[in-house]
């Protein structure tokens, strides 16, 4: 089958992307959008393996059935699977309930990020972002510049013409490109169909251990998650839209096994994907803030 | 089963407005009413709207298209935002751009990749500067379909007449930028009136509502079927068995078997496979990224272009082109900047400005630098021909972009219109006695000694002993300075920073001449921008050029002040004088950095001559 504009279109921002790195890596956070940008860099570079590690910032609270996903992936695409912890972080035992959500975030993704930036050398770091996401990536450049420190400075960012895209940098500085920059939620499902793409399970309704926390269904992976006085796990059927750090992410209750269900249900879907995620409600703008700091 | 979503076509559009005409209203309109916002956006936007919303309390839309806060907060947008919905038709990508006077450049970056503007027009006020503006900038991306929407039909009483005549007023404009479908809308996006069904209240309209032309729209001709193009942009090669050519086919279209010609080469081949994850392609076309592998062994690297045999595209080392500047920093003429057309880099510099392009009347003016948000016709010169097709033609083919070689920004955007002579005229005479055979006769290596650095820094001097004592030694050298230089060749020049850019691409020209002749150059200028210092390295062969930075504090050279310029410019009767009105930009890597407040002219000389041997 001819590949789709969308397609083209993302297969030609990875190709100029590497065209114009030192050193590119691809970040993997094992959600179905990584799972569409894996795909799409393995069909850019088709019959070679894509000539870029991935890179899996680990919180070290991932499902377990991300981290069994992950290592599957990485076998099947040939690709070496890089990963880092902000061992700091865990040693001072930095975990999303004590800390709160946005210490934890700043501390284990944002921070562990930068270390494993600069720990490589990376230039050219690949990210599954979409504008339909959030209000403040419409904005987004396709390739965006970050600053030494890998800062986001907003009046730095290069105008991008046609699909003319500005790869140089100068020393100490990088860029984050989005190949899915153009694509939204819908589209992401159709195409884990149309081309058969693994992703975690997860994804599909199954009777689940969890908890209600303020309206917020969260799935009780292990034994770490402390249950609060009179707390009971409860049997329910769920899946998540969208996946993360186990106890920052919010399940859904629905009844679809199959992806035609999942599209049905994200079509009609009369609330956004990023609702069940907490970190982005902390404050006004938040995402914003984040994306300043270094965050994705 | 849902239709395959990525399958859909895609529409890319752009809407352009003044501020206040409704841009916003109405995309947040057609989001919502396409049900591309949900509803926890919907109660964000409500608190919002309760916050900084203009409409009493009421949900305001424009909101919701309002990215970054710190804009939200003064109430404007100030770049170009992507939004996306889908009809049961196709996929939609909409560029959002500001009305705002500054922001030519906004529209241009999201007019360059859409097939259709939506022009906003207030019913009330007709057709204001801002729309002629407006039309131009699409025109001249290339757009060709537009939409008239003329919004605020409410407050005119959906008075028939108003429409009437806005539309006829427009046609003159619709004639002079060859816009090939004009579709004019009565709206009131507010209430959302013939935006997604056709209103009862404006029955006397028998148009479309806008969806619906947009659903129904074939806005991808451009001239007919055209030969086959792709710009390569990777070689993809895993092992030695195999080489494949990756790119995104810019025209025409490709088959296993076709002949085809690699450029600049001229090389030729057939077509052997379209490799695809998943299953070779019989076919591929405009649009689609692709791999080709070809039939026999040719040289092809990125930047090249792969191309019917038949039919392929010109390629060029000068041209004219329209160029939009997008940096505070004006273009300068003479200056080199990085081109950047598909997948090609070259240095390029503009040779003239022909014209600068008034925005809201299409006046021609005269120019000799282009600021912010400017559009000039301009003839450009490069270091290498390119492959090219005329903007108008293919936009893949014609579209450029400049880049600063020191910040490293865009900073401006170009079409081709037509090449200024063909590569092939361009070769130069190979000549027998060479660069080489003069330089062994005069027993010496060529080469250029760059001094850089304030006035009063001590540059002649250090030149001056410098020439002594190579000339002691038996060598052939001349000096190049203000006294020389400044009377003759270049006495139509002044100080603006335009002038002095071309004072140092004529004085790097002649050092350039004299070291084929096979002479030591000495260049005592000021030269105070690395750009054209880079510029002058850049013409020179490894190791042939020494920039010379003749350092000495502003404070030490005014005291020294030997002509009383530093004085003069103090009292104001200089202008542009470097280190007072005018920057001067500290070499960061020089061959050889002297402290004349420190070091004897000797001990200068030495350390020159140590670097020189
Ligand atoms: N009466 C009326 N007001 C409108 C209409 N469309 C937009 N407006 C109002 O005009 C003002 C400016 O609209 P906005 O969408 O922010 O304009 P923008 O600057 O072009 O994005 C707001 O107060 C809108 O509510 C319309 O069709 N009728």
């Amino acid at each position: 089958m001819k590949p789709s504009q969308l397609e083209s279109e993302s297969i030609e921002i990875l190709r100029e992307a590497v065209a114009g790195a030192r050193k590119p890596v691809m970040m993997y956070s094992i959600g179905k959008d990584s799972s569409v940008m894996l795909h799409l860099a393995r069909k850019a570079f088709f019959p070679a393996p894509p000539p870029f590690p991935l890179l899996h910032v680990d919180t070290t609270w991932k499902f377990k059935e991300m981290y069994a996903h992950r290592d599957r992936m990485a076998r099947e695409s040939g690709m070496t699977l890089l990963t880092h912890t902000n061992r700091e972080g865990q040693a001072a035992g930095v975990n999303p309930f004590t800390h709160g959500s946005s210490y934890y975030t700043d501390v284990m993704k944002t921070e562990a990020l930068k270390q494993a930036l600069d720990l490589h050398g990376f230039d050219v770091i690949f990210g599954g972002a979409r504008r339909d996401e959030e209000k403040s990536r419409a904005k987004e450049r396709v390739f965006s510049l970050r600053s030494e420190g890998h800062r986001w400075d907003p009046k730095r960012q290069r105008p991008e013409l046609w699909n003319l895209y500005n790869t140089r940098l100068k020393e100490g500085e990088s860029l984050r490109v989005f190949p899915l920059s153009n694509w939204t939620e819908a589209d992401i499902w159709g195409y884990i169909r149309d081309e058969d793409i693994p992703i975690v399970p997860l994804y599909f309704a199954k009777e689940r251990p969890v908890v209600n926390r303020g309206g917020t269904l969260i799935m009780v992976d292990d034994e770490r998650l402390p249950l609060e006085p009179g707390e009971k796990p409860e049997m329910r059927l769920v899946r998540f839209r969208t996946l993360g750090c186990y106890p920052l992410s919010g399940a859904i209750e629905s009844s679809a096994t199959t992806l035609d269900e999942i599209i049905a249900e994200t079509l009609s879907a009369r609330v956004s994907e990023r609702q069940g995620r907490l970190i982005d409600s902390d404050q006004p703008g938040s995402m914003e803030k984040k994306k300043q700091e270094g965050y994705f | 089963m849902a239709a395959s979503v990525t399958e859909k076509p895609l529409l890319r559009f752009i809407t352009c407005g003044s501020v206040d005409d409704g841009k916003s209203t109405l995309i947040g309109r057609l989001l919502h009413e396409t049900k591309a916002i949900f509803e926890d956006q919907l109660v964000a936007l409500e608190r919002d709207s309760r916050q900084h919303g203009t409409q009493g309390g009421k949900v305001d839309f424009a909101l919701l298209v309002d990215g970054l806060q710190a804009e939200r907060e003064q109430g404007i947008t100030i770049d170009v935002a992507y939004r996306f919905f889908a009809s049961t038709k196709r996929r939609f990508i909409v560029a959002d751009t500001p009305g705002h006077e500054q922001y030519t450049r906004n529209m241009a970056t999201g007019a360059s990749t859409a097939d259709l503007a939506v022009l906003l027009v207030d019913a009330r006020k007709g057709l204001l500067t801002q729309t002629y503006r407006h039309a131009r900038i699409v025109a001249m991306m290339g757009i060709r379909h537009v939409v008239l929407a003329i919004n605020k039909m409410d407050l005119v009483g959906f008075d028939e007449t108003v429409f009437k005549s806005i539309t006829e007023a427009f046609q003159a404009t619709a004639a002079e930028h060859k816009f090939t479908g004009v579709q004019a809308i009565p709206m009131c996006s507010l209430d959302g009136d013939n935006v997604i069904s056709r209103s009862p209240r404006m029955a006397w309209y028998e148009g479309p509502a806008l969806l619906e032309h947009l659903d129904g729209l074939d806005a991808h001709e451009e001239g007919g079927p055209a030969s086959f193009r792709l710009p390569v942009q990777w070689v993809n090669r895993p092992h030695l068995n195999f080489r494949g050519f990756c790119g995104r086919v810019a025209a025409g279209t490709v088959r296993p078997g076709d002949r085809v010609r690699v450029l600049p080469s001229g090389a030729t081949s057939r077509v052997k496979e379209l490799v695809f994850m998943g299953g070779d392609l019989e076919s591929a076309g405009r649009g689609d990224s692709i791999t080709l592998t070809l039939e026999d062994e040719v040289d092809v690297s990125r930047g090249d272009v792969i191309a019917s045999a038949d039919d392929p595209p010109q390629a060029t080392d000068q041209f004219e082109a329209r160029v939009l500047w997008m940096a505070e920093h004006p273009l300068m003429p003479g200056r080199p900047y990085l081109l950047k057309l598909h997948n090609k880099e070259v240095t390029a510099t503009v040779t003239a400005i022909k014209h600068l392009v008034e925005v809201d009347t299409g006046n021609h003016l005269a120019a000799r630098s282009l600021a912010l948000n400017e559009i000039g016709v301009v003839n450009l010169s490069l270091s290498q021909p390119v492959c090219f097709e005329p903007y108008d033609t293919n936009r893949t083919m014609g579209g450029f972009i400049l880049v600063d070689k020191l910040t490293l920004g865009t900073v401006g955007a170009g079409m081709i219109d037509f090449a200024l002579r063909r590569a092939s005229n361009i070769h130069w005479q190979a000549l027998d006695i060479d660069k080489g055979a003069r330089a062994r006769m005069k027993h010496q290596s060529p080469a250029c000694i760059w001094f850089t650095g304030l006035s009063g820094s001590g540059k002649s001097t250090v030149a001056n002993l410098l020439e002594k004592r190579l000339h002691a030694e038996g060598r052939h050298t001349f000096i190049l300075d203000g006294d020389n230089v400044r009377h003759g060749l270049n006495r139509d020049l002044g100080f603006t920073e335009a002038d002095r850019v071309e004072n140092i691409r004529r004085i790097a020209e002649v050092a350039k001449l004299m070291v084929d002749a096979g002479l030591i150059v000495l260049t005592s200028f000021i030269s105070p921008y690395e750009a054209e210092r880079q510029m002058a390295r850049e013409m020179f062969s490894e190791g042939e050029f020494l920039e010379v930075f003749v350092d000495a504090s502003l404070e030490e050279c005014e005291r020294r002040d030997p002509k009383g310029l530093y004085a003069k410019a103090r009292r104001g009767e200089l202008k542009n004088f470097t280190g007072v009105d005018s920057d001067f930009e500290a070499p960061v890597a020089p061959e050889v950095h002297l402290r004349t407040g420190q070091q004897s002219p000797e001990a200068c000389v030495d350390q020159i001559l140590r670097e020189l041997k």
